[in-house]
């Protein structure tokens, strides 16, 4: 922002730099699916997630059932983006509905990760996570179900922020699974986080689900963690599948969390890890199931062709439409809420989430923020999960139990294993975000992650 | 034949008359051209979301205090999922578990005393849009070429009243639906009109020996868009029922269209193809949780219920006629009426009669002056009496205008009349003389045509007999 303030750059000169830079370097990475040639705005540009609705400009959330669909209004974070002065880049790839964790889920190929081209982004904002950490945008806009923005964060050596449930409008979201969407920001620094969240927060008369923030956002400034109580729960940094090098890089940052000055202490969340995968894989593909009931060709988007009925039509649309992944939550959620299976699966489930969310409210009693890896694992290879749904499934095993409470966390880069970027999830109590901010600006700065993947640090960027 | 005994359930959709739709601000409309009234709320575009209408709900707890129900501490609203073109969202807002409204009763006063119809659940939810199909018979589905859906209709709020299987007679459901019919409309929450489609009626329909406490399969009667129509769909499913079981057969669970103009009654699904609506609470809304200040303002704002007025005017007036005054809305005119000295039952007649057949609002007319029209309606001229039925709702009408004019009763004057028209039809005349007496009313009729309706028709009437039986 300092380039457009002190008048070295115009809006106009750096949307086209970056314009330039994607048309010479996104071949090889497919961050974006559209790009808006365009400066319209008159600040720094942004890249928008596909799941984020633009008026005029081609929305398909990934899909192929809604490739050609432009929307006729823009999504509430679209339109305070807007009113910011921000000129949108283009739309960025993302897995199809946001059903997936490494963007291969898209409608329109894979993206591929900036730090290994042989690498997944994550998912399923891996556009936007891989166009910030590539050079191609200065930030981006993600949304989060499961982890869709924490954990390509993680992967993509980026902060990125999966805001407290009802503080961003969802309005104009594709909805995957609305208890649980939330939009945020995906960044290169923890200030730039809390800017961009400050843009898009606040209540919206259009989402019944949105509140006021009791705080203002501040932004951060403290280099240290003095009085900042950090819990570590045993069941989320010593999980099986924690691959050693991450778990490495962790320790070193939670030992860096005491030399700050922050009280660090054990604890547990033993229902919350052992149930909140399950849970989550209930509820969210039972919301999913009739989310994505709209998409039935009658009104926009893809219609198949020479059907004699309505069913057939239906049918043949939808089959033609969407990929495997909406189908596979389609069917597990149609089935989670089938009469006679409601009770034993959706209606569990949503118990279940009231345990792990009075679990985690207890800890909150005790410490400020709650510390583990954010991802298990560091990026992985592109194909080595796609044909174990479940492996692919368990990549989120650490940041779902914390948003099935409703609660916000931050990833944050903490060092590399294997050359690859590993994060440390910061997870609060709701409305923590500033808390979220302090805590992470404090620790990137005494970390001093270079944020550029080595493999770009010799060129332009 | 042994005697059977009826039980059926009613089920009543009201579009409630809000300025905007249950979930987004489009206006709501009738008759205007297609899709003129939509918005990505209501066409479903990928993120919309839905807002609920305030005025909608607070109409629906104001049904609910009206028939005496429970309003609900913390009301949800719940995803009913089905595909249908005319359901963009592939699923409605409906309600489910923990309704606005649970419980009450309605009574219903009879010719025989009163019954209570207890009411299981009112609800608020949305109504799906309009399918037209194109290259059919009369827009029907079958022969159809293609189909046209239009929106404008597609989330206007829709009050859904469950009543319980308390109703064991036609009868008795007419009367049930015509005064609840009547709440809602004295509310002013909707036009409940049956021909715009502003209420609807399904009925759950089964028979058991009278006496017998049992319930047997029940089924569903869908699509009876009149009065009548519900009457004669009712019976219809009742004849069928009984003939199955007397034939020895089992009732089996299905949903049937009434289709008035042949009378008879169509399956419109059976029980395997039932749909499964996998119900679940909507995330999109929040709980809503109504204060206690607008349940008790609401309250105070409660007129007296139209079952009360009629059980109070039945014995005065006779069942049938206090009915149709209270359910036509016409009972509050009545009564003042009567306080201003009109004579009770020509006050009922004209009310019923004229008045209604006059189209003229009832709460547009002075009483006082309609008092004196109606003390007067025999000594004033037949057309000064319509004339000035005509112009009672006018808000300068005085009775003095009307009653100046004379009616003939000079008989000198009338008897001449009558011979020329005596002489000009032979025919009727000898017709008459043959015994068919009915004629009288024509030549009364011929009478009156020619004094432009001035004559005294009492004593034409008894000059016409004098002259032709003489």
């Amino acid at each position: 922002m300092g380039l457009i303030e002190r008048g070295e750059a115009s809006a106009e000169e750096l949307h086209r730099a970056y314009l330039d830079a994607i048309v010479s370097r996104d071949s090889e990475i497919h961050a974006y699916l559209k790009l808006v040639e365009e400066c319209r705005g008159t600040s720094v540009p942004i890249a928008i997630k596909d799941v984020i609705t633009t008026e005029g400009i081609e929305t398909t959330a990934g899909s192929k059932i809604l490739a050609g669909y432009v929307p006729v209004f823009d999504s509430t974070v679209a339109a305070r983006v807007k009113r910011a002065g921000l000129p949108p880049l283009g739309k960025t790839n993302m897995d199809e509905f946001a059903m997936g964790s490494s963007t291969e889920n898209s409608g329109y190929g894979p993206t591929r990760n900036p730090w290994d081209l042989e690498r997944v982004p994550g998912g399923s904002s891996g556009g936007s996570a891989a166009a910030v950490a590539g050079g191609l945008a200065p930030w981006a806009l993600g949304s989060d179900t499961g982890g869709s923005i924490k954990q390509p964060a993680s992967l993509c050596g980026l902060v990125g922020l999966r805001p407290t449930y009802g503080t961003v409008s969802r309005y104009g979201i594709i909805a995957f699974a609305s208890s649980l969407d939330q939009v945020g920001p995906l960044t290169k620094t923890v200030r730039d986080c809390a800017l961009l969240y400050r843009i898009i927060a606040g209540r919206d008369p259009l989402d019944s689900t949105t509140v006021e923030l009791p705080n203002p956002i501040e932004l951060p400034e403290a280099r240290d963690l003095k009085g900042i109580r950090i819990g570590l729960p045993r069941e989320m940094n010593e999980a099986e599948g924690i691959a050693p090098g991450v778990k490495a890089e962790v320790e070193r940052a939670i030992a860096l969390c005491q030399e700050l000055g922050a009280e660090v202490e054990e604890c547990s969340l033993p229902l919350s890890i052992e149930y909140g995968l399950a849970c989550y894989y209930l509820i969210a593909p039972a919301e999913a199931s009739s989310n994505l009931a709209r998409y039935d060709g009658v009104r926009y988007g893809h219609r198949t062709k020479g059907t004699q009925s309505l069913i057939e039509m239906y049918e043949r649309t939808r089959d033609e439409g969407f990929g495997d992944e909406p189908k596979r939550r389609i069917m597990i959620g149609t089935y989670a809420l089938s009469a006679g299976y409601y009770d034993a699966f959706y209606g569990q489930a949503q118990k279940v989430r009231t345990v792990i969310a009075r679990e985690h409210a207890a800890l909150f009693e005790r410490f400020d923020l709650i510390v583990s890896p954010t991802s298990p694992t560091v990026a992985f290879k592109l194909g080595e999960k796609t044909q174990d749904p479940l492996a692919m499934y368990a990549s989120d095993v650490l940041t779902i139990p914390p948003n099935m409470a409703g609660l916000p966390g931050m990833s944050i880069p903490c060092g590399l294993s294997e050359g690859l970027p590993v994060g440390l999830q910061l997870t609060g109590p709701q409305f923590s975000e500033s808390v979220l901010f302090r805590a992470g600006y404090a620790l990137e700065q005494a970390l001093e992650f270079d944020f550029v993947p080595s493999r770009l640090a010799g060129g332009d960027a | 034949m042994s005697e059977w005994e009826p039980i059926i359930g009613l089920e009543i959709h009201v579009q409630l008359k809000t300025r905007t739709k249950m979930f987004c601000r489009c206006e709501t409309s009738f008759g205007l051209e297609p899709n003129v009234r939509t918005c990505p709320v209501c066409l479903s575009h990928p993120g919309a979301l839905p807002v609920p209408n305030a005025q909608a709900i607070e109409w629906t707890i104001k049904l609910g205090l009206a028939i005496g129900s429970t309003i609900a501490d913390r009301a949800l609203f719940a995803r009913k999922n089905y595909f249908y073109q005319d359901l963009p969202k592939g699923y409605q807002i409906s309600q489910y578990e923990a309704p606005l409204c649970v419980g009450g009763r309605l009574v219903v006063p009879g010719p025989e005393g009163s019954s209570e119809i207890r009411i299981n659940r009112a609800h608020l939810e949305e109504d799906a849009a309009k399918t037209i199909h194109v290259g059919g018979v009369e827009g029907r589905i079958v022969g159809a070429e293609h189909s046209l859906v239009d929106f404008n209709r597609g989330g206007t709020p829709l009050m859904e009243i469950v009543s319980e299987p308390d109703i064991h007679s036609v009868e008795e459901a007419k009367r049930f639906l015509q005064l609840l019919r009547q709440t809602v409309v004295e509310l002013g929450i909707s036009d409940a009109e049956m021909e715009k489609g502003t209420l609807r009626c399904d009925a759950n329909i089964s028979v058991r020996p009278a006496g017998s406490s049992e319930l047997r399969t029940r089924c569903e009667l869908k699509n009876m868009n009149s009065f009548n129509f519900i009457g004669r769909g009712i019976e219809a499913e009742i004849a069928r029922q009984i003939a199955v079981y007397e034939a020895g057969g089992e009732v089996r669970q299905e949903t049937y269209d009434f289709d008035a103009a042949s009378g008879t009654l169509t399956v419109h699904r059976s029980k395997e193809e039932a749909e499964d609506y996998r119900y679940f609470p909507e995330p999109d809304l929040v709980p809503y949780e109504p204060e206690l200040e607008l349940i008790e303002r609401l309250k105070a704002e409660l007129p007296e219920a139209p079952g009360m007025r009629l059980a109070r005017l039945a014995p005065m007036l006779g069942y049938e006629q206090a009915l149709e005054l209270v359910a036509g809305g016409r009972d509050g005119l009545y009564t003042k009426l009567v306080d201003a000295g009109a004579e009770p039952k020509a006050s009922a007649n004209v009310l019923m009669n004229q008045l209604a057949a006059a189209g003229i609002d009832p709460d547009a007319v002075d009483s006082d002056e309609l008092a004196k029209l109606i003390e007067a309606r025999s000594s004033i001229p037949r057309t000064a009496f319509d004339q000035a039925i005509a112009h009672v709702g006018d808000s300068d009408f005085s009775a003095e205008t009307y009653l100046t004019e004379a009616v003939i009763s000079d008989t000198s004057e009338l008897e001449p009349l009558i011979e020329r028209i005596l002489a000009s039809n032979p025919g009727q005349v000898e017709q008459y003389r043959g015994g068919k007496e009915g004629l009288l009313g024509f030549f009364v009729g011929q009478v009156m045509k020619e004094t432009q309706g001035k004559a005294d028709a009492k004593l034409v009437s008894e000059l016409v007999r004098a002259k032709l039986s003489g």
